[in-house]
């Protein structure tokens, strides 16, 4: 066997027992310690969800990217397994940030989609994740798979930025923008308690990334350990 | 593979990519199979948009640039999609590999070739669109030249890549859309808005600034593509 499994316990341990708690006390934070927000009223509750997603969603583009490039360098099973499982929980994460974004959105703009900036960033960002998926999904060996999907990786964190751009001045036709201009109450006005527990929120989800980007790839290391014992068994019933 | 010395190794590399794009050319002009069959779903394109909004209405003046772009691109991946698939048969891909070649030049040859397949679909398709779709030229040529340019090159960079990169799946018809798409979306943004304020003829500053965009794009990806495609080739 090529593949140690079990190298990681207490480290996931650690991180599981950090990760209870803090779910429990970021749902505190959200539902009952922090101000009911004055226009908006409850709904603004899902914005501690909404920027969290979003975070990961971008996090785990720039994660995919990193084990892009190590797998350039050197292809190593591992770090195509976790450019995979990264990728995997990047989909989840921005569909969250979407459909979130579009229930805030119809409560406080009333409108399910606008074309502004950040929203299609974002859509064209999950496009380009199920795009790398499918990548990933050919047929062949792990070692060609890994470069083609690495070099789509790099592409597609390439990409990003300039969609950003190319959408911002798009929609303000050219107008300066000023950094941190929003529609989401993130800039100025936002009471300490929000603020606080936004952070904690971002926190949270963030170990809840790393916890299952540590959990799929032990899945994933477990699959492959099968699939050779497998053909093992193959070869020797066959031989 | 690799040839040592500066200067005389980028002549190889150029005159290699020009014996494979000449490869390619004179491949497609003896069947004419391909472009035939680009330069006909371009016009039936152009049909399908004429029933969709009505021609004779004033206001569709304001979809052309997009249309000029959709045509270009739909057509243009049906091309693509044969670029590296049809080097599969009879394994030339292989031939291509093991020739004493770089990489990069394989790659330049190909992006040579779609390109001029492209424009040659481009000069015949975007007359019938002006003229299906009763539309009066009036803004600059140079400017709409220019920007008809950059958008397709940067469209064939990408899209060139992508084939390689797709070509080595089964269903690589159906994964070079969705790859190449969402990708194209920066530079399709820039484009239309380009060929807009081009064809209006007003605001030509805002053109410039969109052009900008695009070469920016177009220079950033052909050095990323250039860079990466040795992978594609190892990993075929």
């Amino acid at each position: 066997m090529m593949i140690k499994i079990n190298n990681s316990g207490p480290i996931d341990r650690v991180l599981f027992y950090i990760l209870v708690p803090a779910f429990l006390i970021n749902l505190y934070l959200i539902f009952v310690w922090s101000p009911v927000e004055k226009v908006m009223g409850d709904v603004q509750k899902i914005f501690y969800f909404h920027v969290g997603s979003a975070w990961v969603a971008f996090l785990a583009f720039c994660v995919v990217g990193f084990y892009s490039v190590l797998t350039l360098i050197k292809p190593k099973m591992e770090r195509f397994i976790y450019a995979g499982i990264s990728a995997e929980i990047g989909v989840l994460f921005t569909t969250l940030a979407l459909l979130t974004g579009m229930i805030w959105g119809r409560a406080s703009w009333n409108t399910w989609w606008t074309w502004e900036p950040r929203l299609i960033t974002t859509l064209i960002l999950w496009f380009i994740y199920v795009a790398y998926l499918f990548v990933r999904k050919m047929e062949g060996s792990w070692e060609k798979i890994a470069k083609l999907s690495s070099v789509f990786g790099i592409i597609g964190v390439i990409n990003v930025p300039i969609v950003f751009m190319a959408t911002r001045w798009w929609n303000t036709k050219l107008h300066p923008v000023v950094f941190g201009e929003g529609k989401d109450q993130t800039g100025g006005g936002m009471e300490p308690e929000m603020l606080a527990t936004m952070f904690f929120s971002i926190f949270t989800i963030t170990v809840l990334y790393v916890f299952l980007l540590r959990k799929g790839a032990q899945i994933e290391k477990m699959r492959e350990v099968i699939k050779k014992a497998k053909t093992n068994i193959i070869n020797k019933i066959a031989s | 593979m690799v040839r040592q010395g500066g200067d005389g190794r980028l002549i190889t590399i150029l005159t290699d990519a020009l014996t494979i794009a000449a490869k390619d050319l004179r491949n497609e002009f003896k069947t004419k199979q391909t472009f035939s069959m680009m330069a006909i779903f371009a016009v039936l394109v152009i049909l399908v948009f004429s029933f969709a909004f009505d021609p004779t209405n004033n206001a569709v003046k304001a979809v052309i640039p997009g249309l000029v772009w959709v045509i270009t691109i739909f057509a243009g991946i049906l091309g693509l999609n044969r670029s590296f698939t049809s080097e599969l048969e009879n394994d030339c891909l292989t031939g291509l590999r093991s020739g004493p070649i770089d990489a990069t030049s394989i790659y330049l040859g190909k992006v040579l070739a779609n390109f001029t397949i492209v424009t040659l679909v481009q000069i015949i398709s975007i007359p019938v669109l002006f003229i299906l779709f009763n539309y009066r030229f009036t803004g600059s040529y140079f400017w709409f030249i220019l920007i008809l340019f950059a958008g397709t090159l940067g469209f064939i960079i990408v899209g060139t890549f992508l084939s390689a990169l797709s070509a080595n799946a089964k269903n690589s018809e159906m994964l070079l859309p969705v790859l190449l798409l969402p990708l194209l979306s920066p530079l399709m943004i820039a484009a239309v808005q380009a060929m807009r304020a081009a064809l209006e003829n007003e605001n030509l500053e805002n053109a410039v600034s969109w052009l900008q965009l695009m070469s920016a794009y177009d220079l950033l990806f052909f050095a990323a593509c250039l860079l990466l495609f040795e992978f594609i080739m190892e990993g075929s």
